[in-house]
């Protein structure tokens, strides 16, 4: 099936996950110098005349048409589901079973370059955490909660294709909190928020990483084909509290001794915003070490911490 | 003026101040580290341990200029008196030399980091879990680490067992090895004495999830402290076997107790 490329066009690549704000981002940085399409399993999204976007679920076996109307020459891989959405066993089809699907299909079609995006909370969070996480630490899938499993086992799998596959040329980027305009995940939401609940008498060390800059560390990383797992972080850390805190949020301080009286409270109230499985990361730190990619790739983020928590500050309505 | 920065006008003289923030630190730009360390929580630690140092315990620290001005250090001491008392002095003693002052960080019980608000306290104003890696990144940063190689064999031990050296484990002198750090023994005199405990009830430490229960009286006694710094000890790296290991080890322990004989002799009572 496959077809010899063509040296004079543009690279063609499939990014999945483009409904999320870090794809939209990424498709913004790439649209000139690449021809693009645009993959999200929950919507379509409206790319312009140029992009074609579909929706359409990883499993499904039209997801394959793709592959054969398209020479794609790399894959990048943001369509995670968080934790926060779906249900564990949908999470589970499309993280699991569909990143399977996609890297299969990226075999057969002779994919020459491959990013995943993975996440900081595959090394779970830990009382006995050391500082400064590097990529060799073991994920510690047996400490997170259900809801959890499916990030590692995500990675897992990227893993297995990583080694087995070499030509595949796989990153697995392990990015700390990404935050920034638009940005809808659970920390994105905290900050954004008037009033956000804290575990009382803990405050975690943290890191976080602007929308923009963990953009441009991906497009750093598709351009530079050298495989491996990569921690993307800066060296820039605030406690949990103070990041609130200098982002205008009201601290709601939920009891945390004796641990299951929190967990009870959290799986209560439901907050979205503030999960029942997410509770460790808000009580013991998880610091990774992101030197080795900063090197690699020659990464330096540009957005300093401030000016990250002064823009939740000052978009409190408008969010 | 908020009540913030009056407190901090209060606490912090501004002496003291500009103390801390000459002190080379890694740090973030909103001040902290890694590990948690907080340069505006630590001057509020130092400015409240001076009257402790000074007035409570009557500190006398020597040789403190013994401590190199930079490089990684592992400052090793004898661990006695349930708290953690000694460590702040120690800390205390080299944050405030007028020459070259530097931050130690301590290396901390796995048990601090599940306590609230005394956990993220203890971070910020320098410990850090007591995790090998912990402490190699650290060496690796430059850092001077306070290290009690008898851990909780040395601060639980009994009054009956003071100043009796309890069994070292080998971790500190492996990173010493690895990392070209300096090791500067120090020999802490008065700390047995400012909780004496006359045993341990082990079941209620197990069932408390702690690392010991002592009996003891519920003060802090006023003992007179001597803290005496050593001259510096530096061991070559190299692929050497854990018998060899174990006799630097020796080395270091047998200065450590030189050192407090050298307390106990100096000092003229308890109080």
């Amino acid at each position: 099936m496959n077809v010899p490329k063509n040296m004079q066009r543009k690279p063609q690549i499939l990014i999945t996950g483009a409904a999320g704000a870090t794809a939209q981002r990424v498709i913004e940085r790439l649209r000139e110098t690449c021809d693009l399409v645009a993959v999200d399993a929950r919507i379509q999204v409206p790319l312009g005349d140029d992009i074609p976007s579909y929706c359409i679920d990883f499993n499904h076996r039209s997801f394959e048409d793709l592959f054969r109307r398209y020479q794609f020459d790399g894959v990048i891989h943001l369509g995670r589901i968080r934790s926060s959405q779906l249900t564990r066993l949908r999470r589970y089809n499309a993280n699991v079973l569909g990143t399977q699907k996609l890297l299969d299909l990226s075999h057969k079609y002779g994919i020459q370059r491959i990013v995943v995006l993975s996440t900081f909370h595959v090394y779970g969070a830990m009382a006995y955490n050391p500082a400064l996480i590097d990529e060799s630490a073991p994920m510690k899938s047996a400490g997170l909660s259900a809801d959890l499993i499916d990030s590692v086992e995500l990675e897992n799998l990227a893993n297995l294709y990583l080694w087995r596959f070499p030509e595949l040329n796989i990153t697995i980027l392990r990015p700390c909190n990404i935050v920034g305009p638009s940005v809808q995940n659970t920390m994105g939401r905290l900050l954004a928020s008037h009033r956000a609940p804290v575990l009382a008498g803990f405050s975690p060390m943290m890191q976080f990483m602007h929308i923009d800059d963990m953009a441009d560390a991906i497009v750093l990383a598709y351009n530079k084909s050298v495989r491996g797992i990569f921690n993307v972080a800066s060296d820039d850390w605030v406690a949990y509290q103070r990041a609130l805190e200098l982002s205008g949020c009201t601290r709601i301080p939920v009891p945390s001794i004796p641990p299951v009286l929190p967990r009870l409270i959290l799986r209560t109230l439901r907050l979205q915003s503030f999960p029942a499985y997410l509770m460790e990361f808000f009580k013991y730190p998880v610091v990774i070490d992101g030197q080795t990619f900063a090197k690699e790739f020659g990464f330096q983020p540009k957005r300093p911490l401030k000016e990250i928590f002064r823009f939740y500050r000052d978009n409190k309505r408008p969010l | 003026m908020s009540l913030a920065s009056f407190l901090k006008s209060r606490l912090i003289p501004a002496k003291l101040e500009e103390q801390i923030n000459r002190i080379r630190k890694p740090i973030g730009s909103l001040g902290y580290d890694p590990w948690g360390f907080n340069n505006e929580t630590f001057k509020y630690g130092f400015s409240l341990t001076k009257p402790i140092y000074e007035k409570y315990f009557r500190t006398e620290a020597h040789g403190v200029d013994h401590m190199p001005a930079d490089g990684p250090v592992l400052i090793v001491g004898n661990h006695s008196g349930q708290l953690p008392i000694d460590g702040i002095l120690v800390g205390y003693a080299l944050a405030s030399r007028e020459k070259n002052p530097r931050i130690p960080r301590a290396m901390i019980e796995r048990f601090f980091p599940t306590v609230p608000w005394l956990g993220n306290l203890l971070n910020e104003v320098g410990a850090a879990l007591g995790d090998p890696l912990n402490c190699a990144r650290m060496l690796a940063n430059n850092e001077a680490i306070i290290v009690f190689p008898e851990g909780v064999r040395g601060s639980g031990k009994l009054y009956r067992d003071r100043y009796k050296l309890q069994r070292f484990g080998n971790g500190f002198m492996h990173l010493a090895m690895k990392y070209n750090a300096a090791i500067v023994p120090i020999g802490i005199v008065g700390c047995e004495e400012t909780i004496p405990a006359i045993a341990n009830i082990k079941p209620l430490a197990k069932a408390l999830g702690v690392p010991y229960a002592p009996v003891a009286m519920p003060v802090i006694l006023p003992a007179k402290v001597h803290l005496n710094f050593g001259p510096p000890m530096y061991f070559e790296g190299g692929d050497i076997s854990e018998e060899q290991v174990n006799e630097r080890v020796e080395q270091v322990k047998a200065e450590i107790n030189r050192l407090i004989d050298k307390g106990l002799a100096e000092r003229k009572g308890l109080f």
